[in-house]
């Protein structure tokens, strides 16, 4: 299983948290946990900051609230084609932040910091699966 | 430790240098270094070559730009931290002279990011956070900044005005610096009518891609104290790291860490306040940046980085006058040039050589200087 499918573009096809993407594929957002300081992650990890933890999978709800955002409206070259675009920090309700795209539906006017949102995975066209933040 | 000093200074014009190669935007700055300093080319044991290295072409620079300035068999350190890579150079060279290794070291600075095919920089500028995990969605620099400015104009009712008047301010003084890229006034108006990027940032909240090198020559206090009646000892020196992921940094994006940390080992080193600093050059990499940076180093509260800009308190005749050499913003950014740059002014400064941006009797200045998307911050205070 490769993490390559993971982003509309993929820098990185191979990490020891490759399972992400099965799980965001049966529409899952996982964390990590550490078994030894019980501190969850995201995005996950497979070491635990406390050097002796032995992380485990565990599932986020998804729910979130905006910290801040940016539209963007000049974009890296694979990108040009989505511009404009909206990408944003948000909290989980579980504590850990995600750095992720705002759905699309999202009106910009609607967009505002604080805003309660969820994460959800989205498979794209071209077989590559994404997670995004929209309206919860 | 013992004491070192910065003996000569550099620089060429930035701006677009199609007229040139790294190697020779290396030499102009390198020649005016050595003339400055009045020190012949064989009395430099060592230098330390910057530049963010994504974007050169050559691989390991140091190699072609030591043979071009002569430098050969003198040993030669290649030291990459982005945007901060000659302002890391610097703290260096400082540890090479104080080791005993070298008494006399030479930090060269150079950027030519138009080397690069828009498309390429393009490619390169989608690579500037994680890519493990925020690349894939398609961030930019500005992208990045601009996260902060929205979170900091939403904690603090920051106003784009406020941003455009750090714009405005640059560029006025860009106009009097003739080695500045811009040459050309402008209004708050004119920022905030100009294309957005990311917003809440448009085209005149962000630096533009620049040519140029900067050279500053460091000495020993011995060698120093023979070679000029007029060192600029550094006083201070901070450097420190945050995380690069957005999500590492924690719920408050409105100050880099960095940036705290590092101005708070110079403050101790140095043994001063930020009230004692005359004069700073500061990361305006955005205007955002700009405003924050105010606040992580103390020249103003918390929060009122955006009032700060908007009372013109670090014009000339202000609290604190900040990039009076054009700054970031219209002075331009080559990458691996910035640190020493911004150096070189304020060695102008303390020497009373800064013309019409003269500082009245400045005594300390700061120089901070930020890496990439902030995580990486040199501090450097000098004093004369």
């Amino acid at each position: 299983m490769s993490f390559g499918k993971f982003g509309k573009v993929n820098y990185v096809a191979e990490t020891k948290v490759h399972d992400f993407v099965k799980f965001l594929e049966e529409g899952k957002i996982m964390g990590s946990k550490c078994k030894n300081c019980q501190r969850i992650y995201f995005p996950p990890r497979a070491d635990c900051d406390c050097l002796s933890g032995e992380p485990e999978w565990t599932q986020l709800s998804g729910n979130c609230k905006l910290i801040t955002y940016t539209t963007l409206h000049f974009a890296p070259a694979s990108f040009r084609n989505d511009a404009p675009y909206t990408l944003g920090v948000a909290q989980f309700d579980e504590g850990p932040t995600v750095f992720a795209p705002l759905s699309k539906e999202i009106k910009a006017e609607e967009i505002k910091i604080g805003m309660r949102l969820k994460l959800v995975p989205e498979t794209l066209p071209d077989g590559k699966i994404i997670y995004e933040l929209r309206v919860a | 430790m013992g004491k070192v000093a910065i003996v000569g200074v550099g620089q060429t014009k930035f701006g677009k240098r199609s007229d040139a190669s790294i190697r020779e935007i290396a030499f102009e700055a390198f020649k005016e270094a050595v003339e400055d300093a009045r020190i012949t080319r064989d009395q430099i044991e060592a230098s330390i070559v910057c530049s963010g290295s994504h974007y050169d072409k050559q691989r390991t620079p140091a190699g072609v730009i030591v043979e071009y300035l002569g430098l050969n068999p003198k040993p030669t350190y290649n030291v990459d931290a982005v945007c901060a890579s000659s302002g890391v150079g610097v703290r260096n060279a400082y540890a090479l002279i104080n080791s005993g290794l070298h008494d006399i070291v030479a930090v060269i600075g150079f950027q030519k990011m138009t080397e690069l095919r828009s498309d390429e920089i393009q490619e390169v500028m989608g690579r500037s956070g994680d890519v493990m995990w925020e690349s894939p969605f398609g961030p930019t620099m500005p992208a990045y900044f601009a996260t902060y400015a929205n979170a900091h104009m939403h904690t603090y009712g920051t106003t784009e005005e406020q941003l455009a008047k750090v714009a405005v301010k640059n560029h006025f003084y860009a106009t009097k610096n003739p080695k500045a890229m811009f040459q050309k006034e402008i209004t708050v108006e004119e920022v905030m009518k100009s294309r957005p990027i990311a917003t809440p940032l448009k085209q005149y909240d962000c630096c533009a891609n620049s040519d140029g090198a900067a050279v500053l020559i460091l000495a020993g206090e011995e060698e120093a104290k023979k070679m000029t009646d007029t060192p600029i000892w550094i006083a201070g020196l901070g450097l420190a790291s945050s995380p690069m992921s957005l999500t590492g940094r924690g719920l408050s994006l409105t100050s880099f860490t960095c940036g705290v940390e590092a101005a708070k080992q110079a403050y101790q080193m140095a043994g001063i306040t930020p009230k004692d600093v005359d004069v700073a050059e500061v990361h305006d990499c955005f205007t955002i940046t700009e405003i924050i940076n105010y606040e992580d180093l103390g020249f103003c509260e918390r929060g009122q980085g955006g009032k700060f800009a908007q009372e013109e308190q670090t014009y000339l005749g202000g609290k604190i006058p900040v990039n009076v050499d054009g700054g970031l913003l219209a002075k331009g950014h080559p990458v691996g040039a910035t640190g020493a740059s911004q150096i070189r002014s304020l060695v102008h400064q303390l020497r009373g050589e800064a013309g019409q941006t003269q500082v009245k009797d400045a005594k300390i200045g700061l120089a901070h200087n930020l890496g990439g998307i902030g995580m990486y911050c040199a501090v450097t205070i000098l004093r004369r």
